[in-house]
């Protein structure tokens, strides 16, 4: 495998580990918000809080990760990306920065402030939506290069169906992910009520993330055609992932195994996710970046994957203890630590 | 050229955005140190006192952390956002220790995470302890890769430029530059020194507001302790910093201080005024000492400001900034000594009132020194961003939108800084230690502890 593709890979395991956990936590501020509305917080936001007050701020690392990971191994990225996203940058690291320290604000300091909860549970959606802008301009169309630098294209932006359809499959992928992790979470935890409510939010939220991959799908074929090809060469890939998403919901429509359906949401969402990565390249940005036109030069790319190995060694295990402690603590999980 | 009005801008929003950064920073790499310590004196002395201490900083250090961690994600982005070419252009060199920072920060985050959870869960507390060091390390690691990165941009090495773009790239030459080595030792001693200062700071206005008990003065004598420690650290480092910037960046030492014909035996001038022709007027001018201060001899010769080009000089006021920081550190240094001082001589009371006062001051005053420093280091290499391969305005973005995003910040950090400042309210206020500490070590069960142990 070349270097490039290494990096490349290494960065989407990073994009799809964010995905995952920052997905909980989104959707976790909007069920929170969404539950005090209708009077039934009290069945879930302990339940919450206690998951998510320890990993918030690793959350939070994921996805430093992936973009500092991107511009280290792909510097050119830096130049396109950052001379079109300023705007849409910029309105993500607010509404990273409102959120993640309002999180730990109230959480250590005061609780239940009720515009707290609201901009908890509406940045969790808006996240989502300005952090997938990159993804979209990332199919070309949206921005234009010309002598005074590179420049977005607003009007073509938010005329498109394709970037709607994405930031439409990006909000509601986040509130399903949240929605079955936290039922396996409250199943883990023994709160009955907090799991009939989060249940029937997942079985909810099922239908559209599936409806919104589709479109997502149809409407990629209209902006960017031979990615659209790629795709369909890969067609199985998003088969794979269509079967693991039906297990998913039957198992939590019968209402047993939620950790084993959890467990095919993560691999619904992996395999999906690859599938669209694959078909991305060699484009990283379409036309004017490609996974070896960008990519840094050689002694540096392998000394990133030299950093990376030795890095992960450091890493698992300080994971690996953090989920023992309190993902897979039954005792922590119900309460009694 | 289109760029160039967007650069001012651009500078100020980054200037803004690493001063804002640089407080949380600072303090979260040192109050590890702190917490650690004193975890450490309370399970060797069994003293609940110092536990107690370190809790409690803990739950402050938490509300600091926050804002320190999102505004790092923004300076993180912004790097690119608001200097694309920069970053096109270095990211081939710079990668290895700015990926390698995400690491230490990684770490940080996951042993921060399982620290504030696991206070009561292990039976013996030493267990708790140990995870404070993985804290301390990656905090501290953070701050060692991110400087080298700094550090490259003062003296780059490790490439080779070829039409514009660099090869022949040796990632751990870049990292290890010249300046690696004074700048790290500076910027991380400076933060310990800091953290202890306004934790000091905080002890000493605790016992002059509120008469504070045993546990204030306990906390006072070990924060003002540790500050003399790190006050001594970073003179040492200071001095070390300002030899490199003799023999590596003249131009910044030879801007800070006034000095502008190369000669012999230079003095040093210690504020003072600039005249219209760049003559100093009501200065304190100490003879022979920036010759001593640059290469250890006070003969030596001191290249002087005019050998730089015009348009390669730095801003002249930047001499304020070295002032300001160098007399802080003196300051702080001679307070935190003069303390020890009275606590050694049984007859004199190292709580008088105008003591006290003089260390609550140190607190904000070594934050100010910090911010001067990088002011002083950030402005003294002016006009480049990559001194001697790119100049800040060929650096900058062109996006017109900058202006924009200067609001939008500012308004970001102001709602930041309120925050912060009322959830450390909330979180202390009404809650005096002494209730606490009745509270969780009530004297049956310290002394039940104290039998386990």
């Amino acid at each position: 495998m070349s270097y490039e593709l290494v990096g490349i890979t290494v960065l989407w395991i990073f994009l799809y580990g964010y995905l995952i956990i920052a997905s909980i936590d989104f959707g976790a501020g909007f069920f929170a918000y969404y539950a005090r509305l209708t009077k039934k917080d009290h069945l879930m936001n302990q339940l919450i809080s206690r998951y998510l007050s320890p990993v918030w701020e690793v959350t939070n690392v994921f996805f430093v990760f992936f973009f500092v990971g991107l511009v280290g191994f792909f510097p050119d990225m830096a130049y396109y990306f950052g001379q079109s996203l300023l705007i849409p940058g910029s309105i993500a690291i607010v509404l990273l920065a409102i959120r993640g320290s309002f999180y730990a604000f109230e959480n250590y300091g005061s609780k239940d402030n009720h515009l707290y909860m609201f901009l908890y549970g509406a940045t969790g959606l808006l996240i989502p939506a300005s952090l997938s802008t990159a993804l979209t301009i990332s199919e070309g169309g949206y921005i234009k290069e010309t002598a005074g630098g590179v420049q977005l294209l607003y009007g073509e932006l938010f005329t498109s169906p394709y970037s709607w359809s994405v930031v439409f499959l990006a909000i509601v992928s986040v509130l399903y992910i949240s929605a079955m992790f936290l039922t396996y979470y409250a199943h883990r935890a023994g709160d009955q009520p907090a799991l009939e409510l989060l249940r029937k939010y997942a079985l909810f939220w099922s239908s559209p993330t599936i409806i919104a991959s589709l479109t997502t799908f149809i409407a990629l074929s209209q902006q960017n055609m031979d990615h659209f090809q790629r795709a369909m060469d890969l067609w199985w890939v998003f088969g794979i992932s269509v079967g693991f998403f039906m297990v998913a919901v039957f198992l939590v429509y019968q209402g047993k195994h939620y950790g084993w359906a959890f467990m095919a949401v993560m691999v619904q969402f992996f395999v999906a996710f690859f599938g669209y990565g694959a078909s991305h390249l060699p484009y990283l940005l379409h036309p004017y970046v490609t996974i070896t036109s960008g990519v840094t030069n050689e002694s540096m790319a392998i000394a990133l994957i030299v950093a990376f190995i030795a890095g992960l060694l450091l890493l698992i295990p300080s994971l690996l203890l953090l989920m023992r402690l309190f993902l897979f603590d039954a005792d922590y999980v119900k309460g009694k630590k | 050229m289109f760029g160039f009005e967007t650069v001012e801008l651009s500078r100020a929003l980054t200037a803004m955005t690493l001063l804002f950064h640089a407080i949380f920073a600072t303090l979260g790499v040192g109050i590890p140190v702190l917490i650690s310590v004193a975890e450490f004196i309370g399970i060797k002395k069994k003293d609940p006192h110092y536990t107690l201490l370190a809790r409690r900083w803990t739950r402050g250090y938490t509300i600091t952390v926050a804002v320190g961690v999102v505004t790092g994600t923004a300076i993180g982005l912004q790097l690119s956002l608001i200097w694309p070419s920069f970053m096109q252009l270095a990211g081939n060199v710079i990668a290895l220790p700015l990926f390698m920072e995400t690491f230490a920060f990684f770490f940080e985050a996951i042993f921060l995470g399982i620290y504030l959870y696991t206070w009561d869960r292990f039976k013996k507390p030493v267990y708790h302890w140990l995870l404070s060091i993985p804290v301390v390390i990656g905090g501290t690691l953070s701050a060692f890769f991110i400087t080298t990165v700094n550090s490259f941009m003062n003296t780059p090495q490790g490439f080779e430029m070829k039409d514009g773009r660099f090869t022949a790239v040796d990632p751990l030459a870049a990292m290890f530059n010249p300046a690696t080595p004074t700048k790290v030792f500076h910027v991380i001693s400076s933060s310990y020194l800091t953290a202890a200062a306004i934790l000091a700071g905080i002890a000493a206005f605790m016992i002059l507001i509120k008469k504070g008990s045993l546990y204030h003065k306990k906390a006072l004598k070990l924060t003002v302790t540790m500050t003399f420690i790190f006050a001594i650290l970073t003179a040492v480092a200071g001095d070390l910093s300002a030899k490199f910037l003799a023999e590596n960046q003249p131009e910044k030492l030879a801007a800070g201080e006034w000095h502008f014909e190369t000669e012999e035996g230079a003095d040093l001038v210690v504020f003072g005024k600039l005249n219209e022709n760049n003559e100093v007027e009501n200065a304190i001018r100490i003879p022979n000492a920036l010759s001593f201060l640059a290469h250890g001899d006070f003969n030596a010769e001191v290249e002087g400001l005019n050998e730089t080009p015009e348009e390669e000089q730095p801003p002249l006021w930047i001499h304020y900034m070295f002032d300001l920081m160098v007399s802080i550190g003196i300051y702080t240094l001679g307070l935190s000594l003069l303390f020890l001082l009275f606590a050694k001589v049984k007859k004199w009371n190292e709580h008088h009132p105008l003591l006290l006062w003089g260390i609550v001051l140190g607190g904000p005053l070594t934050m100010l020194a910090i911010e001067f420093g990088w002011i002083y280091a950030e402005v003294g290499r002016q006009p480049w961003i990559l001194r001697g391969f790119m100049t800040v305005a060929e650096g900058a973005t062109t996006s017109p939108y900058v202006f924009w995003m200067f609001v939008l910040f500012a308004a970001v950090y102001l709602v930041l800084a309120i925050g912060c400042l009322l959830a450390l309210r909330k979180i202390f206020k009404g809650k005096p230690a002494e209730v606490e500490l009745e509270h969780r070590y009530s004297p049956t069960t310290a002394a039940e502890k104290e039998g386990d142990v």
